[in-house]
């Protein structure tokens, strides 16, 4: 259980970042942390005790595999991960060359 | 099992607090990397290589861009001071977090405890990818087989996310 609530307290210090960081590069970071927190809990979840990894090597007699299908949404999901960070770092710097800041304070006027 | 989990989430959280609190955006995206690379070797200690390859190679990837950036910008991290705006920035953030205790331990009550998950609808996948995919790694066999659709879905967003950042880079733009 106590792994469970480590992973939301992750989750949380993502969110926190979120919402009062007003650095853009910290702003995709603490996303990007929200975003591990969320494949641990996944991979967690699928974990079962004296499980082996789920590859077919012929040589386990009854063997106990761990659950593929968490594992199968997770590896979706970091590629995605990867795509939206690349994409947000993209912006980031966009915007830095115009406004000379990383400060969401300063790009708020956002006038054509 | 359960103890070296909690003491590699603790150093995480550790991590992740002390990104976003460097006064360094260098420090920050290096610190964001412990997080990262601890993710790799939870992933190993929890069974799912697959999982762990893929995490180091975008991790790396990931570290390069986000280096490429600040060194391309600035190191420094702005001057916040504590004002009216910030305060409630943070009560926001506070009253969130209650939200979504809230939330949590609603639904904590319907997990298993840790390390007694249930087989349901992975079982079929179990029993039957060797036969039916001809593939010795489940994860394999239930990615580019049983779910291909989604994979297919992910190497379209790849494909957009990449025209999207050469979109965005381009040296000249519309006046």
């Amino acid at each position: 259980m106590i792994v469970y609530i480590l992973c939301f307290v992750l989750f949380l210090v993502g969110l926190y970042g979120v919402i009062t960081r007003r650095n853009l590069v910290k702003i995709v970071i603490s996303l990007s942390i929200m975003e591990f927190s969320i494949f641990i809990f996944l991979a967690l979840i699928g974990y079962i005790d004296g499980g082996i990894a789920p590859i077919i090597t012929g040589q386990d007699i009854n063997p106990t595999y761990v659950d593929p299908l968490p594992q199968a949404m997770v590896l979706t999901a970091i590629v995605i991960g990867l795509a939206t960070t690349a994409m947000l770092m993209a912006i980031a710097i966009r915007l830095y060359r115009k406004y000379g800041t990383f400060d969401i304070r300063e790009i708020k006027n956002l006038k054509g | 099992m359960e103890v070296t989990l909690s003491i590699l989430l603790g150093f995480m959280i550790i991590g992740a607090i002390f990104a976003l609190h460097a006064k360094d955006l260098l420090s920050a995206v290096i610190a964001a990397g412990i997080v990262g690379y601890s993710l790799v070797i939870c992933f190993l200690l929890l069974k799912a290589p697959d999982l762990a390859i893929v995490q180091v190679v975008v991790e790396t990837i990931t570290l390069i861009i986000m280096v490429a950036v600040v060194l391309d910008s600035t190191r420094e991290e702005l001057k916040v001071k504590i004002d009216t705006q910030q305060i409630f920035n943070i009560s926001l953030a506070f009253i969130f977090m209650l939200a979504l205790i809230f939330f949590f331990v609603q639904a904590t009550d319907m997990l298993n405890p840790f390390g007694q998950h249930s087989l349901r609808m992975a079982s079929a996948y179990v029993g039957e990818t060797a036969a039916k995919t001809g593939s010795a790694n489940l994860v394999t066999g239930v990615l580019f087989d049983f779910r291909g659709y989604d994979t297919l879905g992910e190497a379209t967003i790849l494909f957009t996310a990449a025209i999207g950042v050469l979109t965005i880079l381009r040296i000249k733009g519309k006046k």
